[in-house]
């Protein structure tokens, strides 16, 4: 019983961290169509700078504030300079942000070396609380609640907010959105900077449970694309949604099919894809 | 055969292909065995992304995940080669018909999409089978990969583990494989292939089953792409699940982009063209990566339509409207 509540803690606070991740690449691709293959430098990105600030500061909340915000303003620079240049031509879109995700890469390595580092936890969260017989660390149970509260925040800015009304205007009809006035081009630098900040929070948040290592860049950026998939692109729930199940399969694939853990995954997404192509949440 | 490179003869066709064959037949007389290795990944790559330009240039869908096949082709023949002693005419039809089944396999859930969301499936599908060649250490040995894969050993005098027999082992395949292609782009069936690329719609409207060709035409590109993989374990003697990874995926895709799509010389260029830079700059530097990085952005920025693309607005600029 211990084994299962324990287990399933830790794929749920998992499945948050990928819900961060996914949720910006569900909102750019159902705004701008996008296949953002630079999503997992901003996670990777986001971790490292916000352990160099905890190096020079020792303050974590200023790690997180920093590392998104300046993620937020790179995914700003590259889709204003770069990516707008290529709206719906998904080849140059895909070389662009391939080219960027090994220019990153690359650059991460030349500055913060080959070796995995681990961020520190907040000496708030640095304990394990205890539940009658069992303990937890109390940092997961963090990580799970954040999760919940951005996803919070980010449904009520789309379902209750005039920028969230312009944002679903844009993915229902861009055309007819540019004609009632609306500023796409800006939402679009606003899209792009959100989902590049939630994917940084991600890389920031996780980096005292997942470490920040050389590849985890390839490896989120893939566990993204298949929460998306199970999910459904474009939707807020799906990432949720997605993130949890892709969470919790990996977290017990690890356990009882170790030889296999990939497997796990992708076979339900495989299923999925079969049976609902568009995914859970995701519109025909 | 017009469609080689737009605006050329056949007859000025044949007599390029005849001066190029004559160039790679007589290359083992010039060339010291390390440049003739480097000719030979040349020739390798040139296949392999051919093979992925009939799906992107010819039929217009973008795949990111075709190193697939031509991982699971090359692992299906190491591990014959490796495991059971079988020669090279099992194991090589071998890799190529699981490359085949796997691409049916994978395309009954692909082609239900197109666009973007096709490269994202087509990329998460590549990484099923990745994640196979990476956690069934038993068998593939994870990410050490299968090393010692023997070279093909063919009733001839000469050993293929030296590297001019092997040469042209690699040159026969390599113009078979591309002799199909053309056979295959010049066709009815390419020129249907033509016509899905232009307007899906309207091959419907004529009677077309877009969904067949596009099935049948991603079969066959995986196995093209399998015919490399086998030459490539050959080559390397050693398979690991690099071959399957989406790096490898984009980087096909940008040896055809680069060169440009649509034309089948064009991406054979672009994959001489990558393989030559990356030789070249990994010996000065270990940065290849970032430099990789930004050539995938400048051929984004740049030559959208490719060097062939970028030749033919030249010689239109020059000879003026």
């Amino acid at each position: 019983m211990m084994f299962w509540v324990i287990q399933t803690l830790n794929g749920i606070s998992f499945g948050m961290l990928l819900f961060l991740l996914a949720s910006g690449l569900s909102l750019i691709y159902g705004l701008m169509k996008i296949l953002n293959l630079t999503h997992g430098s901003f996670y990777l990105l986001g971790g490292y700078i916000g352990l160099a600030v905890v190096h020079l500061t020792g303050s974590l909340l200023l790690a997180v504030l920093v590392g998104s915000l300046s993620i937020a303003l790179l995914g700003a620079l590259m889709e204003r300079f770069l990516l707008r240049r290529f709206h719906l031509q998904e080849l140059p879109q895909t070389l662009l942000t391939f080219g960027f995700l090994f220019i990153f890469s690359d650059l991460a390595i030349v500055i913060w070396g080959g070796n995995p580092q681990t961020m520190p936890k907040p000496a708030m969260f640095s304990e394990s609380v205890q539940f009658g017989a069992f303990f937890y660390p109390s940092y997961r149970l963090f990580i799970i609640g954040f999760g919940f509260a951005i996803a919070g925040l980010l449904w009520w800015m789309q379902e209750g907010t005039r920028v969230g009304a312009m944002l679903r205007a844009g993915v229902d009809d861009e055309e007819t959105a540019r004609a009632l006035g609306i500023n796409v081009s800006l939402l679009f630098t606003m899209v792009f900077a959100l989902g590049a900040f939630l994917a940084a929070l991600g890389g920031v948040m996780g980096g005292p449970i997942m470490g920040v290592y050389p590849g985890a860049d390839f490896e989120v950026m893939l566990l993204g694309f298949v929460v998306v998939i199970i999910g459904g692109l474009g939707s807020l729930k799906g990432a949720l949604a997605g993130g949890l199940i892709v969470g919790l399969l990996d977290n017990f694939g690890k356990v009882f099919f170790p030889e296999f853990a990939l497997f796990t995954i992708f076979a339900p997404m495989a299923l999925i894809l079969a049976v609902r192509p568009a995914g859970l949440f995701g519109r025909e | 055969m017009t469609n080689l490179l737009p605006h050329m003869s056949g007859r000025k066709f044949a007599v390029i292909a005849l001066i190029g064959t004559a160039v790679l037949l007589a290359l083992p007389y010039f060339l010291p065995p390390y440049y003739l290795g480097l000719v030979i990944k040349m020739m390798i790559f040139a296949l392999f992304a051919m093979s992925l330009d009939l799906l992107l240039g010819y039929t217009g869908m973008a795949s990111l995940g075709h190193a697939a096949y031509f991982g699971m082709a090359a692992y299906v023949t190491g591990l014959l080669a490796l495991k059971l002693g079988w020669s090279v005419w099992l194991t090589l039809p071998a890799g190529i018909l699981m490359a085949a089944l796997t691409a049916l396999l994978l395309g009954l859930l692909a082609l239900r999409t197109r666009g973007s969301y096709f490269l994202m499936i087509t990329l998460a599908l590549s990484q099923v089978v990745w994640g196979i060649a990476f956690g069934w250490r038993s068998l593939t040995g994870g990410d050490d990969g299968l090393p010692e894969v023997p070279r093909p050993n063919l009733p001839l005098p000469w050993s293929m583990a030296d590297s001019t027999p092997f040469y042209y082992f690699v040159l026969f395949f390599v113009v078979v494989g591309t002799l199909l292609l053309v056979r295959i782009v010049s066709s009815p069936f390419g020129c249907a292939l033509r016509g899905i690329r232009e307007s899906e719609t309207r091959m419907l409207a004529l009677g077309y089953n877009v969904w067949r060709y596009k099935l049948a035409v991603f079969v066959l590109a995986a196995a093209f792409a399998g015919l490399a993989g086998c030459l490539y374990v050959f080559n390397n003697r050693f398979v690991s699940p690099d071959y399957i990874h989406v790096a490898r995926s984009a980087e096909v895709l940008l040896m055809v982009i680069l060169g440009g799509a649509g034309t089948l010389i064009g991406p054979a260029l672009g994959a001489a063209a990558i393989v030559l830079l990356e030789n070249i700059i990994s010996t000065y530097t270990e940065r290849w990566l970032m430099i990789l990085g930004f050539v995938y952005v400048l051929v984004a920025l740049f030559t959208p339509n490719g060097l062939t693309g970028l030749i033919e607005s030249l010689r239109k600029r020059r000879s003026g409207p």
